[in-house]
This record gives C-alpha cells, structure tokens and sequence, in this order.
C-alpha cells in the first residue's frame, strides 16, 4: 500500500465523518464533496480514469450542486439550536458499527483468497464507448428512459401547485 | 498486505459511516447524503474488484460503476425534488416532523 493510498482515504473518511457530524447542513454538503472528491482520486489511483472524470462531473458537479439548491430552498442553512441527530441516535450508531465489524470481519478473513492481478488494465475511453454501444446497449437504453423518466418526475413532483388545487 | 483488502476496508467503512449518517440525521437532506455515500461505498467495492480481479478488459465491473452513477444521479433527483415538495406542505425538513400521511 503506499503513501498516496493511505492520504486520500484519509481524506475522503475525513469527509465522510464531517458531512455526517457537522451541525450546519451548507458545512456538510460542502463536506460530503471533500469525500466525493476523495474517491474520485481513487478511482484515478485504481486506473479507471473514465469512471474517475464521470465521478467528478457528475457528483462534484451535479449532485454537489443539487444538495446545497435543495437545502437553500428549504431554509436549511440555518443551524439548528437543538441536536441534529434523531432521539434514539445509539440504535443507528450500533447497526452501523455492527455491519462494519461484520464486514471488516469478512473481508480480513478472506484476504487471502481475493484476487491480486498486478498488471494495469490498458483500458482506454474507446474501448468503453464500443463496449456501450455494443454488448451493454440495451442498458444503456433502459438508463437513458430511467433518467428521462426520473427527470421529468422530479420536476412534477417539485413543481408549484395550482392555487386552490389543495 | 494485499492491496484489495485496502480498498474494501475503506469501502466498508464509507458505507457504515453513510448507514450511521442516513439512521442518526434528523434532516431529509442529510439522510440522501448518506444514501449518496453508500452508494459511492458500492463504486469503490465494484471498481477496485475490476482493477485487481481477472480479465479487466471485459469491463464488467466498469460498466457496473458507470451505470450505478447513472441511476445514483436520478435518484438524487427525484429524492431532492420530494424534500422540495414536503418542504412546501409542511415547511420542515425535519423527519421526526413527518409523521402523517395525509398532505
């Protein structure tokens, strides 16, 4: 493992842990970016550029922007005086910790049987552009439909209301 | 140490931390930024197997990503859009608020 593993998924937990802890919820999104950034670096660590550059654009560059329209429009930017957290917080806290230790438990006591190819995958941008347009078309035609369709489903449902249409 | 074991323990631990986000937060938006980080969670895991698993040029775990970032943004979307839509009827974005059904 070298240096530059262990720095950015120091940074990207960093972020992790501050969007999840931070009391104001701009801090937060700002936060949970740091982390998107994070793993996007590690992709372009892990040679899969493409999927790297798509995580920039779209979470970094969508999903990012998004978040902070959404929590301006719902006054959320203002820092709650009471607790941010819900009144039982320990029942969410012990299922998590209990889903990481099973985890962590797995995977340390699988290390040995996981797979360890050393060679760097020679992947280039149009070998995934013909892989689209040809064993994985059909997916990508469902998505094109899911997203219209999401699209077009989040602006209805966010759309003003007619007045006196209760 | 094998590096895939590196990257799945992160990976673990961004979803747990996502988990414990999106069970403790009281605010709707934090709670779909906890979706977002598990999500993200997933990425890593199917990326890092890609890379160190065999026959990475059959793509498999690739296409798997590039697609769950797809349908990752639709469902952001629609979530926000709900927040926006609930926040007009009852002008909170508080779940312990959200507490009937009736609009």
């Amino acid at each position: 493992m070298s240096v530059v593993f262990y720095l950015i998924a120091g940074l990207s937990v960093a972020g992790a842990l501050a969007a999840v802890l931070l009391k104001n919820t701009v801090h937060c999104a700002l936060a949970v970016t740091v982390a998107f950034a994070g793993l996007a670096l590690m992709f372009l660590e892990l040679d899969a550029q493409f999927a790297g550059f798509a995580q920039i654009l779209i979470y970094i560059g969508a999903v990012a922007i998004l978040v902070v329209f959404a929590i301006l429009l719902t006054r959320g930017s203002d820092t709650p005086t009471d607790t941010v957290f819900s009144k039982k917080p320990i029942v969410g806290l012990v299922t998590a910790a209990g889903i990481f230790a099973i985890f962590g438990w797995a995977i340390l006591h699988s290390a040995q049987f996981l797979p360890h190819q050393t060679a760097t995958p020679s992947v280039t941008v149009m070998d995934i552009g013909n892989a689209l347009m040809g064993r994985y078309v059909l997916p990508l035609e469902i998505v094109a439909l899911l997203l219209t369709a999401a699209l077009i489903g989040a602006v209805i449902v966010a759309m003003h209301e007619k007045a006196g249409a209760k | 140490m094998n590096p895939l074991t590196g990257y799945l323990l992160v990976a673990a631990l961004l979803f747990a931390i996502g988990l414990a986000g999106a069970l403790t937060r009281r605010n709707a938006i934090l709670v779909l930024i906890g979706i977002e980080l598990m999500l993200n969670a997933a990425n890593l895991n199917l990326i890092a197997f890609w890379r160190y698993g065999p026959h990475p040029e059959a793509l498999t775990g690739m296409m798997f990503a590039i697609f769950s970032i797809a349908v990752a943004a639709a469902e952001a979307a629609v979530g926000l859009g709900l927040v926006i839509s609930i926040h007009r009827h009852t002008h909170t974005t508080d779940l312990d608020e959200m507490n009937r059904m009736k609009g």
